[in-house]
């Protein structure tokens, strides 16, 4: 630090206790502290007042959509028996100010007893999709090497956890989808 | 903490430069009179903060501009107060940086040295008005359409640069895409850069030549830091107050999406504006000019050059008559012109479309059920791989901009049913549809325009099923929504005022039940049939509405 620097340094210290060089306008003490607290209060409640609703804006989740959420995705006699298939359907999705209809798909896995799980088609590591691989009898995600069986559960890889299942009903012969199940 | 702020004051010296700042001298007469310029730049933060709020939601193009608008007041928590934090603050700086001017103006405070000051102010004024200008455009509702077409037909009017102003504005031919850009870039790119660094300079002058003392001041100067900083904070607490209970109480509206065919729309600029409206109706034909062009330029230019115009010394405030009288005149002018707008322009009563009154109609529910269920087949039918929307690029045509000759069902239904007989070399694909439902897709169809297309496609789903649940069901045998259908039961608008779900859902599986004497056979939908109809049905809006 230099001399003039360091002088510098002590004038601007200084500056905080004397707030004029003539003797003669210098305010009281109380009135001084008064004044830097209204400053501070004031200029902090502001503050405040436009960082809250920023805050509340952008972190909170827009409000809920009714959406006809149950889809019909396929024909349920289509489907075979113990070999899940990739069904592909349409699906609206509010995204953001527009609704778009959207092409989807999902792992649909029927059993001899006719019983119907649909598998959201992302790796539950980091979101690749993954597919049915026949000879090892597994699902394959081609990112991390995650494998899963076929209800889902984990066999090898990072995955954290199994394969998200969307919700399904039957109705006659036709299968619906609809929004994914709450994890177990 | 100490030793923090020492560390970094010897790295950057940022404290002593805040410190320099905060203890200038400043004469002894400076008081409450001089807090407006602080409150000018602590309103351009706001705005600058809310501007960036509102930009993280929002769509900068035509159409998606408006939904987005939409969708941060009615679905973002909080979105309708940031948005009228920046529509008032917008206001209020304006008169504060009016107030600003009318004050330097009065106390003489532009004259020498300060004549840079001050011009500088003006180019700030014109600024600030632009940015109204400008950020008027942006929710594109027929308020911004209508006021932007007839800024861009003024901005033409003026000799010589006329046609250069207008292309650059983007505005040859008609207000759209083009303009849109240029105001969004101009507004939210261009001006606040240039803003800061004009402030910039303007304090950096102000600094430079110091406060301008009262007359005969030669008291021992005092410090800015902490009485005049007290004295700034207290003007711009008061003026946030005003402006916070503003956008909660005052509600800015959204009106309807911008349509250039709207042939009631009387278009009115903000109230800022208002006294150049007025204005303008004095001058006809060839001297219109005068009015729009060549009078506010005299006035802009008599304004920047008031230092060299009056050059006397300073004047104590008390004997500066001329000053006083052409401040009042002015004053006078302005408020009388902004009056006789209100007063002689007939209010249009435009709905507030983020309201869900009976006014505020959503765009689906102009539909009629036959055109919602067009919409169900445009959908099933995957029309919009090929027909993506008003002015996007797809395999076959835009539908909004379709042939006069083709806009009618007779050219529409054969076409469905043989597209490449009716147009030779088209590769749409036969619509395999019965009669019924290609005559819904046929009169959904013929209903889009480039304005309401967006919206009209984005109709939720509970209203394209409800319709079709309707149409499939033939309860238009007997019941009419919007005049369509016939009379024996009751029409159907605004039932959702009437009655609610669990009776609607009881009077499907047992009319005689709810309605003793009621004509109408019992109705077993799926539940998700019966979800579908009774949403529809129970926001459909009243009659008229």
């Amino acid at each position: 630090m230099t001399v003039g620097c360091h002088e510098k340094y002590i004038e601007i210290r200084k500056m905080d206790e004397h707030q004029s060089s003539d003797p003669a306008v210098e305010l009281s003490p109380t009135r001084r502290s008064f004044y830097i607290r209204f400053i501070y209060g004031m200029m902090s409640a502001i503050g405040v007042a436009l960082a809250a609703p920023a805050a509340i804006y952008l972190l909170f989740p827009p409000k809920a959509h009714k959406e006809n959420e149950w889809v019909d995705a396929t024909d349920l006699s289509g489907l075979p028996v113990g070999t899940p298939q990739e069904v592909s359907f349409q699906r609206t999705r509010v995204d953001g100010w527009r609704v778009t209809s959207e092409k989807t798909t999902a792992w649909v896995v029927k059993t001899a007893d006719n019983q119907v799980t649909a598998f959201a088609p992302q790796c539950t590591h980091l979101g690749c999709a993954y597919h049915w691989d026949d000879p090892s009898h597994t699902f394959v995600c081609p990112c991390h090497t995650s494998a899963f069986s076929i209800d889902g559960k984990v066999l090898a890889g990072p995955a954290p956890r199994p394969l998200d299942r969307l919700m399904v009903k039957v109705e006659g012969n036709k299968l619906q989808i609809g929004p994914p199940q709450a994890h177990a | 903490m100490r030793k923090i702020i020492d560390w970094i004051e010897h790295r950057t010296g940022l404290e002593s430069a805040i410190k320099n700042f905060l203890y200038e001298d400043i004469p002894a007469s400076s008081g409450w009179h001089q807090i407006i310029g602080s409150m000018a730049v602590f309103f351009f933060i706001v705005q600058v903060f809310t501007g960036g709020l509102l930009a993280f939601n929002y769509a900068p193009t035509p159409g998606d501009a408006y939904n987005s608008v939409k969708y941060i007041v009615t679905e973002l928590t909080g979105g309708r107060l940031i948005r009228g934090l920046h529509h008032w603050g917008a206001s209020m700086m304006l008169i504060i940086v009016v107030l600003h001017m009318l004050q330097v103006f009065l106390y003489g405070a532009y004259k020498k040295p300060r004549e840079a000051t001050w011009m500088l102010g003006v180019v700030l004024l014109l600024i600030v008005l632009a940015f109204g200008l400008t950020g008027y455009l942006l929710p594109w509702d027929n308020r911004a359409y209508w006021g932007t077409v007839v800024t861009t037909q003024i901005a033409g009017q003026a000799p010589i640069a006329g046609p250069y102003l207008t292309r650059l504005l983007g505005g040859e031919g008609s207000v759209g895409n083009v303009t849109f850009s240029r105001f969004y870039a101009l507004h939210t790119v261009l001006l606040p850069p240039l803003t800061i660094i004009l402030i910039g300079l303007h304090v950096f002058l102000v600094r430079r030549h110091g406060v301008a003392p009262a007359v005969g001041d030669t008291a021992p100067r005092r410090k800015f830091f902490p009485e005049q900083v007290f004295k700034d904070t207290v003007g711009v607490s008061l003026a946030f107050i005003i402006l916070f209970v503003m956008a909660i109480v005052a509600r800015v509206p959204l009106g309807k999406l911008a349509d250039p065919t709207d042939t009631n729309y009387i278009p009115r600029p903000e109230w800022y504006f208002l006294f150049l409206f007025q204005t303008l109706k004095f001058f006809k034909g060839p001297l219109e000019a005068v009015g729009s062009v060549v009078l506010p330029g005299v006035a802009v230019l008599t304004l920047f050059l008031i230092p060299f115009i009056d050059r006397g010394p300073m004047v104590r405030l008390g004997k500066r008559t001329f000053a006083f009288t052409f401040a009042i005149l002015g004053l006078i002018a302005w408020s009388g012109l902004t009056t006789a707008a209100v007063v002689t322009t007939p209010k249009t009563a435009e709905a507030d479309e983020t309201e869900t009154g009976p006014q505020g109609l959503q765009a689906w529910q102009q539909l009629s059920p036959e055109e919602l269920q067009g919409l169900a087949y445009f959908r099933k039918e995957n029309c919009k791989g090929c027909h993506p929307g008003a002015g996007k690029r797809g395999i076959g045509p835009d539908l909004t901009t379709m042939l006069p000759a083709h806009r009618n069902a007779s050219w529409m239904i054969p076409h469905f049913k043989a597209p490449a007989q009716v147009v030779p070399g088209s590769s749409m694909p036969p619509v395999q549809l019965d009669d019924a439902a290609l005559n819904a897709l046929s009169a959904f169809v013929l209903k889009l325009t480039p304005q309401n297309d967006e919206p009209f496609r984005s109709a939720p789903d509970f209203a394209v099923q409800g319709a079709m649940v309707y149409q499939t069901n033939h309860c238009d045998a007997c019941h009419q929504i919007n005049g369509a259908g016939k009379k024996v039961g009751p029409p159907l608008e605004g039932v959702g005022q009437r009655r609610d779900r669990a009776w609607l859902e009881r009077h499907f599986v047992d009319p005689k039940g709810t309605s003793p004497g009621s004509m109408m056979p019992p109705y077993k939908f799926s539940s998700q049939d019966m979800d579908a109809i009774c949403q529809y049905l129970l926001q459909l809006p009243k009659a008229g509405g």
